[in-house]
C-alpha cells in the first residue's frame, strides 16, 4: 500500500470526524431553534448572538462534568457502550460519498473514505451494530428504565433492519451493485433517472425505517422522556452521555446522506450544482427529522412492532417480488 | 366572549353539539378498513403543515423576561405599599393595629406611641416578606386604605427573613407631590361607582 493513499485516507478520516462531530453540535442548535420556532418560542437566545454559542456552552458543560460510574453498574460494559454508539455511527460514514470527486492543487480527491463494493450493505450493517450501544448501556446500567429501553432498542432495531434491508433490495436489484457510487452513476442522467420514480414504495419504506434506525420522534420510544426517563442514557453523565448524543446526531446526518444517494440522484453528474444539490437534499431530510419531532406524536412499542411486521415488511416483500417480475419480463 | 355563554348551563339550547366519534371497529375487516382510511387520509401532513405554518408566520410569544416584562394587573398582590393622604401628603396609617391582628402568618409587627400633639403615631412598622403569604387581608381590613399591595414582585433575597420597613413602603414625598400615587384596586379598595351606591341611613323607623 503506497504511502500517498495512506496519508490521503487518514486525512479524509480526520476531516469527516471533525466535520460531523461539529455538525452534531450545530445540529442540536438547529433542532432547538426549529422546534422553538414551530412552537412559537425563541429557543436559545442568551449565549452569543441569537444563542449561536449555546453549542460551545453545552460542549464545555459536557466535557467538564463529573464522569459518574454508579455503584451497581457493570463497569467495563457501562464505559464502552457510548463509544460503540459513536464509533459505529462514524464507521458507517466510510462508504458514503459525501461529495463528487474534485481536484485540489492538481490532486484528485474522492470524498469517500473507502469505495468498498459492498457499500450500502456495509453502511446498514455497521449502523445495525450501533444497536449494541443502547443495548449494552441499558443492560449494564442497573436501572429498570434503562433495561426497558435496552429491550425496546433490541426489538426496534432488529425489526426495522428487516424493513431497511427488504426495501433496499428492490433498488439494489435495479442497479445491480451495492456501491453507493454505482447508485449515483445509475441516476446521473438527471431528475428523470432518479430511483424514487421507479421505486416510490421502497423510498417511503426506507424513509420510515430511517426514523426507527435513528430513534427519532414518531419512533422515539427507545429513550422516551415521558415514559422511561432517558432510557439507556439515564445513568450516564458528562461526555459519556455526550457520545450517545453525538452518535445519534451523526447517524441522522449519515442517513440523511444515504437516502438522497440511493433514491434522489445523489450528487448527479458531479458538477458543483450536483454537489450543492446533494447537500440541499441532505439538509431537507435532516430538517424533516426535526419537523416531525415538532408535529407528530410517538407511537407505542406494540404499535411500532405491528407497523413493522404486519404492514411494512409485507409491503416490502411484495415490492421486491413485483420489481423482480418487472425486471424479468 | 362574554361570561353569559359559560353561565348558561342549559345544554338543550345554544351551540352545544355531540362530538362525532365513531365506534371502535370489532371485526377484522372493519379494522383493516380503518387502517387504510387513516393511512391515506393525510392527517400526518395536517400536523406537518400546522407547525410549518407557525414557523413561517413567526408569531413568537416568548417574553424574554429580564429584558422584557409582562404588564401585571392593578389588583395583583405583591410587596406592600403605604399610601399618603391626597389632601395633606401625610401618611394615612393611624396605627390602629388591625393589619397586625388579622395577619394570618404573623408577619406584620408595629409599634405606636402618643406624640406631642397627642395623636397616635407609628414608630415602627415592619413586614417579614419571608413569612408573608400575600393573602391581602391587611389591605382588606385597613380602614384608611393605608396599607395596600403594589406591583413589585421581584423580591429575591439572600435570606429567608426578608423584612421591609415602613419607610420603604411609604410613597416617597416627591412622588406624592407630583400626584403620581396609584390607588390599589384590589379587595378592600373603594369599588368604582361607589357614590351612586350610597344610601341614606334608615333612621325613619
Amino acid at each position: 500500500m503506497d504511502s500517498a493513499y495512506l496519508i490521503e485516507t487518514i486525512i479524509k478520516v480526520v476531516v469527516i470526524l471533525l466535520i460531523f462531530s461539529a455538525l452534531a453540535g450545530i445540529g442540536t442548535y438547529f433542532e432547538r431553534k426549529v422546534l422553538a420556532f414551530m412552537q412559537r418560542r425563541l429557543g436559545p437566545m442568551n449565549v452569543g448572538p441569537y444563542g449561536l454559542l449555546q453549542v460551545a456552552a453545552d460542549g464545555i458543560k459536557l466535557f467538564t462534568k463529573e464522569d459518574i460510574i454508579p455503584t451497581n453498574v457493570v463497569g467495563p460494559i457501562f464505559k464502552i457502550a457510548p463509544v460503540i454508539t459513536a464509533a459505529t455511527a462514524f464507521m458507517a460514514a466510510a462508504a458514503i460519498p459525501f461529495l463528487p470527486p474534485f481536484e485540489i492543487f492538481g490532486y484528485e480527491v474522492h470524498p469517500i473514505v473507502a469505495d468498498v463494493n459492498i457499500g450500502i450493505l456495509y453502511v446498514l450493517g455497521v449502523m445495525a451494530v450501533g444497536l449494541y450501544g443502547p443495548l449494552l448501556g441499558g443492560m449494564a446500567s442497573a436501572n429498570k428504565f434503562s433495561l426497558l429501553s435496552a429491550a425496546r432498542t433490541a426489538a426496534v432495531f432488529i425489526s426495522y433492519e428487516v424493513v431497511t434491508g427488504l426495501s433496499l433490495l428492490a433498488p439494489i436489484m435495479m442497479v445491480g451493485s451495492l456501491s453507493l457510487i454505482d447508485f449515483n452513476e445509475y441516476q446521473a442522467g438527471g431528475i428523470g433517472d432518479w430511483i424514487v420514480w421507479s421505486q416510490p414504495v421502497a423510498f417511503i419504506l426506507f424513509w420510515i425505517a430511517a426514523f426507527a434506525e435513528t430513534g427519532r420522534t414518531p419512533f422515539h420510544l427507545i429513550a422516551n422522556d415521558h415514559e422511561i426517563i432517558d432510557g439507556f442514557g439515564t445513568e450516564y453523565s458528562g461526555m459519556r452521555w455526550g457520545l450517545f448524543f453525538i452518535g445519534e446526531y451523526a447517524n441522522m446526518f449519515f442517513i440523511s446522506f444515504v437516502i438522497p444517494l440511493i433514491f434522489l440522484g445523489g450528487y448527479g453528474d458531479g458538477s458543483l450544482l450536483g454537489a450543492l444539490g446533494l447537500l440541499g437534499k441532505m439538509s431537507f431530510f435532516f430538517f424533516f427529522f426535526l419537523w416531525t419531532r415538532a408535529a407528530w406524536p410517538d407511537v407505542r412499542p406494540d404499535q411500532l412492532m405491528w407497523l413493522c411486521w404486519k404492514v411494512l415488511m409485507p409491503i416490502a416483500v411484495i415490492n421486491v417480488v413485483i420489481t423482480g417480475f418487472v425486471m424479468m419480463f | 366572549m362574554s361570561l353569559e355563554a359559560f353561565n348558561n348551563r342549559n345544554v338543550a339550547e345554544g351551540d352545544y353539539f355531540l362530538v362525532d366519534i365513531e365506534d371502535y371497529p370489532t371485526t377484522g375487516w372493519d379494522k383493516f378498513k380503518r387502517v387504510v382510511k387513516r393511512t391515506f387520509k393525510g392527517e400526518l401532513f395536517v400536523g406537518l403543515w400546522v407547525v410549518m405554518r407557525e414557523m413561517i408566520r413567526f408569531d413568537i410569544h416568548t417574553v424574554q423576561y429580564p429584558q422584557e416584562k409582562m404588564p401585571i394587573g392593578p389588583r395583583y398582590r405583591a410587596v406592600h405599599q403605604m399610601k399618603r393622604l391626597w389632601e395633606s401628603d401625610t401618611e394615612r396609617c393611624i396605627g390602629c393595629g388591625l393589619c397586625e391582628k388579622i395577619c394570618i402568618s404573623d408577619c406584620i409587627r408595629m409599634d405606636t406611641r402618643i406624640d406631642e400633639n397627642s395623636r397616635k403615631e407609628v414608630t415602627e412598622y415592619t413586614i417579614n416578606l419571608g413569612r408573608c403569604i400575600f393573602c391581602g387581608y391587611c389591605a382588606e381590613v385597613c380602614p384608611e386604605l393605608a396599607i395596600t399591595h403594589g406591583g413589585e414582585y421581584e423580591n429575591a433575597s439572600e435570606q429567608r427573613e426578608h423584612f421591609i420597613m415602613y419607610e420603604d413602603m411609604l410613597t416617597p414625598i416627591d412622588k406624592m407631590k407630583a400626584g403620581k400615587q396609584l390607588e390599589f384596586e384590589g379587595f378592600g379598595a373603594i369599588t368604582p361607582h361607589e357614590d351612586e351606591r350610597v344610601k341614606k341611613t334608615p333612621l325613619a323607623y
